[in-house]
C-alpha cells in the first residue's frame, strides 16, 4: 500500500534527461507498479483458480487505485462473465484479459486539432483546478521544448493569485524562457493578446499559457477562460492549438468531473496526470480516458525541472502487469 | 451527476411488500447501493467496509418509523453513522497555554496550505489576536512572496524570511521577533510535501521539537481519493497532528476524504475552506458533510448563508417554516430576495439536496432573468392568495399576469412548479432534509 523504494524516489529526481526513454518511463512508473501492479502480481500469484474471493481482492485493488466504481463494475463484470462462460479458468490469463481491457480504455485516439501555421508558434492553453501543478508542468514542458531547440515563451495569465506571476518568472528564468507578464489583478485575456502578439514579432516556437485555479463549478471563471481562449483566436487565429488539463494524481472521483466540465467548456486536446510520485495510483486515468478518450500526454513525478515524462499507454499498462 | 441515495433506495424498496422492518434480506441490496454511494464518494475502501458493517448491524430489526419509508429509514441511519463518525461536536483552535502560541500548517503540494494561514490569520484578528505569519516554505518558487502578499492584504505581519536558511532556523528566528511584533498568535506555513518523503518530513519533526505548537493542522484537499488515508496516516504518525482543515469544499467533490481522514486519524476536523477569498473559512459540521458525502446536498449550509448574509430574522422563520411545512408563495417570494442578493445561483445549487429531483422538474432553467419574473408574478398577487394558492382560480390568473406583464402561461408555471416543489420538499422533509432546489423554476 504504502511507497516503499524511497531510493526510486530519488534515482528519478537525479535521473540524468539522457537516460533513454524506456528506461526513464520505467523508472517514472515504478511507484504505479510498486502499488497497483505489484498488488496485482502478488494477488495471481501462485493462484490456481479463480475464486469469488480472489475477485473480491481484485476489486479491491482497482477501488483503491481510485479506478472508480463505474470501471471497477465494467472490468469485474466482464472477467465474471468470462469465467461463468468457462472462457477464463487459470488466473494468470486473467490477469491478461485485465490488462487487455484497461489498455482498451487508455488507448485513445489523439483529439484533432488545429496545427500552427509555418513560421507561427504554437500556442498551448494551460488550466486545471487550484494546486494541481500548472505552473509547474509548464516549467517542466517548457524545458522539454527548449531541449528540442525550440524558442519558448511563458504568459502569465494566472493575474488572481498572490505571487503567481512571479512564480512563473522564477520557472522562466530557470528554464531560460521569456516570460510576459502584467501586474496581479490585470485582465488575463489582455495579458495573452500582448504575448501572442509578442510571440509572433519575436518568432517564438511555442508558447505556453499559465492560468489562474479555479473551481471547474464556478460558472463566471469558467467564461473567463473561455473569453483568453477566444481572444487567443483572435490574435492568432487556430490558438490555443492545445489545450492542457492539468489533473492530480492524488484527487478522486471528482476529477471525472473536472475533466468533463473544462472540456465542455473549452474542449481538451490533453491532460497531464501530476504527482505521480506520491503513493496515489493514478487508477483515475483510466475511468477518465474510458469516459472521455482524452489522450493523456505527461505525466508529473516531482517537483524537479526533469520530472516530466511522456504517458504512453502500452507501456503504462506493461508495467502495470510485468 | 448523481442520484440521490434516497432515490435510488426508494426504488430498491419499492419491490419490498409490507413495510415494517428492516431484516438482512430487504437492507441487503440497499446496503449494496449504500456501498457504492459512499466509494463514489471517495471514501477510503476499507473504511467503507467496516461503515457498511455496522451499518447492517444497527439497521436490521429496526422497526421503520410511521412517518418514512424504508429507504428514508435507512439513509437515517446511514445519516447518523457517519455524523457520528465524523465527531458530534464542534471543535475550534486551542489556544491555552502561554503565548505566543504557534500554530503548523502541514499537508501535500498544492493542498491550500498559504491561503488557509491567511485565513486564519484573518480569523484570529477578528477574535482581537494579534497573528503573525511565517512562511517557512523556501522550496517552491515565490511562496514566501505569496504569503507576504496575502499578510499584506489583511494587515497581518508576515516575517521576511530569508529562503537560504533552513526551515527551522527561520521559525525560530521568527520566533524571537514575534514578541517584538507584540504577536501572540503565530501561524507558520510549511511547504508541500509529500508523506512518503522521509527527508522532508523530518524536517518537518525538527519545526515542532523547535517551536513547541499547540496546534498542528494537516491542510487536505477535500477532493483526495483513495489516497487520503495514506496520507493523514503519514503525517499523524510524524507529527501528532491536532486537528483537519478540509480545502476546496465549495466544488462539486463529495468529500469522502474527511470520513476516510477521520477514520484512520481520529482527530477532528476543525475548518473548512470554501472559497479562494480570505473570508473563506467555516466551521466544519459533521452532520451536513455527512449528507454531502451521500450526495444530499446541505440546505442547513444554505439557511445559514441567508441567515449571516440577510436578514437573521426572516432566515429563521423562513428555517421554521421548511420544519413545519407551512411554505407559502410569501415564502418562495422572499426566498427570491434572498436568493437574488446572494448572487451566484452556482453555489446555491451546489448545497442544493436532490439534484436528480431538480433535473426532472422540465423547466428548471435557473437564470436571473427567469427569476425576475417569477418575482413579478408574485408580487402581483394578494397576500390571500399567497397564503393560500389553491384559490388562484382562472380569474386571478388573468388579473395576475396583467399585473406582472406576464403570460397567463407563465403563472400557471410558476404556481406548478411551486406545487412540485412543495410535494418533493415535504417528501424530504420526513428526513429533516427539505428541498428548495426547485424554487427556481
Ligand atoms: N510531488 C509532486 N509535486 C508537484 C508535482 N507537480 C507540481 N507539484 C507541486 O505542487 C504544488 C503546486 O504546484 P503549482 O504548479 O503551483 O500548481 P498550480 O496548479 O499552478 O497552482 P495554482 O496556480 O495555485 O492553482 C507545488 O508545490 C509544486 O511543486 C508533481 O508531479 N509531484
Ligand atoms: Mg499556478
Amino acid at each position: 500500500m504504502f511507497f516503499k523504494k524511497k531510493d526510486t524516489e530519488k534515482d528519478i529526481k537525479n535521473a540524468d534527461p539522457g537516460t533513454n526513454l524506456v528506461q526513464r518511463l520505467q523508472q517514472g512508473l515504478a511507484m504505479t507498479r510498486s502499488t497497483l501492479t505489484g498488488r496485482l502480481d502478488r494477488l495471481f500469484f501462485g493462484k490456481k483458480e479463480i475464486t469469488d474471493d480472489l475477485l473480491e481482492e481484485l476489486e479491491e485493488i482497482l477501488f483503491t487505485s481510485d479506478i472508480g466504481v463505474a470501471t471497477t463494475q465494467e472490468l469485474i463484470d466482464s472477467v465474471q462473465k468470462k469465467v461463468e462462460r468457462k472462457e477464463l479458468k487459470d488466473p494468470e490469463k486473467l490477469k491478461f484479459a485485465l490488462r487487455d481491457h484497461i489498455l482498451s480504455f487508455l488507448e485513445v485516439q489523439a483529439v484533432s486539432h488545429l496545427s500552427p501555421e509555418p513560421g507561427e508558434p504554437l500556442v498551448i492553453m494551460v488550466i486545471g483546478v487550484n494546486g494541481v501543478g500548472k505552473t509547474t508542468t509548464i516549467g517542466k514542458a517548457a524545458q522539454r521544448y527548449i531541449l528540442q531547440g525550440k524558442k519558448v515563451m511563458l504568459v502569465a495569465a494566472d493575474t488572481f493569485r498572490a505571487a503567481a506571476v512571479e512564480q512563473l518568472g522564477i520557472w522562466g528564468e530557470r528554464v531560460g524562457a521569456d516570460v510576459v507578464k502584467q501586474k496581479t489583478g490585470a485582465d488575463p485575456s489582455a495579458v495573452v493578446f500582448d504575448g501572442l502578439a509578442a510571440a509572433i514579432s519575436r518568432e517564438i516556437d511555442v508558447v505556453l499559457i499559465d492560468t489562474a485555479g479555479r473551481l471547474h463549478t464556478k460558472i463566471n471563471l469558467m467564461e473567463e477562460l473561455a473569453k483568453i481562449h477566444r481572444v487567443a483566436g483572435r490574435k492568432l487565429p487556430g490558438a490555443p492549438h492545445e489545450v492542457w488539463l492539468i489533473l492530480d494524481a492524488t484527487t478522486g472521483q471528482n476529477a471525472i468531473s473536472q475533466a468533463e466540465t473544462f472540456n465542455n467548456a473549452l474542449g481538451l486536446t490533453h491532460i497531464v496526470l501530476t504527482k505521480l510520485d506520491g503513493t496515489a495510483k493514478g487508477g483515475i486515468v483510466v475511468g477518465i480516458s474510458r469516459q472521455l478518450k482524452i489522450p493523456i500526454k505527461y505525466i508529473g513525478i516531482g517537483e524537479k525541472i526533469d520530472d516530466l515524462r511522456p504517458f504512453n499507454a502500452r507501456d503504462f499498462v506493461q508495467a502495470i502487469f510485468d | 451527476m448523481f442520484e440521490s441515495l434516497t432515490e435510488k433506495l426508494n426504488t430498491i424498496f419499492k419491490t419490498i411488500t409490507g413495510r415494517g422492518r428492516l431484516t438482512e434480506t430487504n437492507v441487503r441490496d440497499a446496503l449494496k447501493e449504500v456501498r457504492l454511494a459512499l466509494l463514489e464518494a471517495d471514501v477510503n475502501y476499507k473504511v467503507v467496509k467496516n461503515l457498511v458493517e455496522d451499518i447492517r448491524r444497527r439497521a436490521v430489526g429496526r422497526e421503520v418509523l410511521e412517518s418514512l419509508t424504508p429507504g428514508q429509514q435507512l439513509i437515517k441511519i446511514v445519516n447518523e453513522e457517519l455524523s457520528r463518525l465524523m465527531g458530534g461536536v464542534r471543535y475550534g483552535l486551542e489556544l491555552s497555554g502561554r503565548t505566543p502560541h504557534s500554530l503548523m500548517l502541514v499537508g501535500l503540494q498544492g493542498s491550500g496550505k498559504t491561503t488557509t494561514a491567511a485565513k486564519l490569520a484573518r480569523l484570529l484578528l477578528k477574535q482581537g489576536r494579534h497573528p503573525y505569519l511565517i512562511p517557512a516554505d523556501i522550496y517552491r518558487p515565490a511562496a514566501v512572496d505569496q504569503l507576504i502578499k496575502l499578510g499584506h492584504q489583511i494587515e497581518v505581519p508576515v516575517y521576511p524570511a530569508d529562503t537560504t536558511k533552513q526551515p527551522e532556523e527561520i521559525c525560530l528566528d521568527a520566533l524571537s521577533k514575534a514578541s517584538r511584533e507584540l504577536a501572540d498568535v503565530l501561524i507558520i506555513d510549511t511547504a508541500g510535501r509529500l508523506h512518503v518523503d522521509k527527508e522532508l518530513m523530518a524536517e518537518l519533526v525538527e519545526i515542532k521539537a523547535k517551536i513547541n505548537p499547540v496546534e498542528i493542522l494537516l491542510v487536505a484537499d477535500a477532493m483526495t481519493g483513495q489516497d487520503a488515508v495514506n496520507v493523514a496516516k503519514r503525517f499523524d504518525e510524524s507529527l501528532d497532528i491536532t486537528g483537519v482543515i478540509l480545502t476546496k469544499m465549495e466544488g462539486d467533490a463529495r468529500g469522502g476524504a474527511a470520513l476516510s481522514i477521520k477514520a484512520v486519524t481520529d482527530k477532528p476536523i476543525k475548518f473548512i475552506g470554501v472559497g479562494e477569498k480570505i473570508d473563506a473559512l467555516e466551521p466544519f459540521y459533521p452532520d451536513r458533510m455527512a449528507s454531502q458525502i451521500l450526495g444530499m446536498g446541505d440546505v442547513l449550509s444554505l439557511i445559514e448563508k441567508v441567515q449571516t448574509d440577510f436578514d437573521e430574522k426572516e432566515a429563521k422563520k423562513l428555517e421554521k417554516k421548511l420544519r413545519k411545512k407551512q411554505f407559502d408563495l410569501e415564502d418562495f417570494q422572499l426566498q427570491l430576495k434572498q436568493i437574488k442578493k446572494i448572487g451566484s445561483l452556482d453555489q446555491i445549487l451546489g448545497m442544493m439536496p436532490g439534484v436528480g429531483e431538480l433535473k426532472k422538474l422540465k423547466q428548471f432553467k435557473p437564470d436571473g432573468r427567469e427569476l425576475v419574473k417569477v418575482e413579478a408574478i408574485i408580487n402581483s398577487m394578494t397576500r390571500n392568495e399567497r397564503r393560500n394558492y389553491k384559490i388562484i382560480n382562472g380569474s386571478r390568473r388573468r388579473r395576475i399576469a396583467k399585473g406582472s406583464g406576464c403570460k397567463v402561461q407563465d403563472v400557471n408555471r410558476i404556481l406548478k412548479n411551486f406545487t412540485q416543489t412543495k410535494k418533493i420538499m415535504e417528501r424530504f422533509s420526513r428526513t429533516g432534509l427539505p428541498n428548495m432546489g426547485s424554487l427556481f423554476g
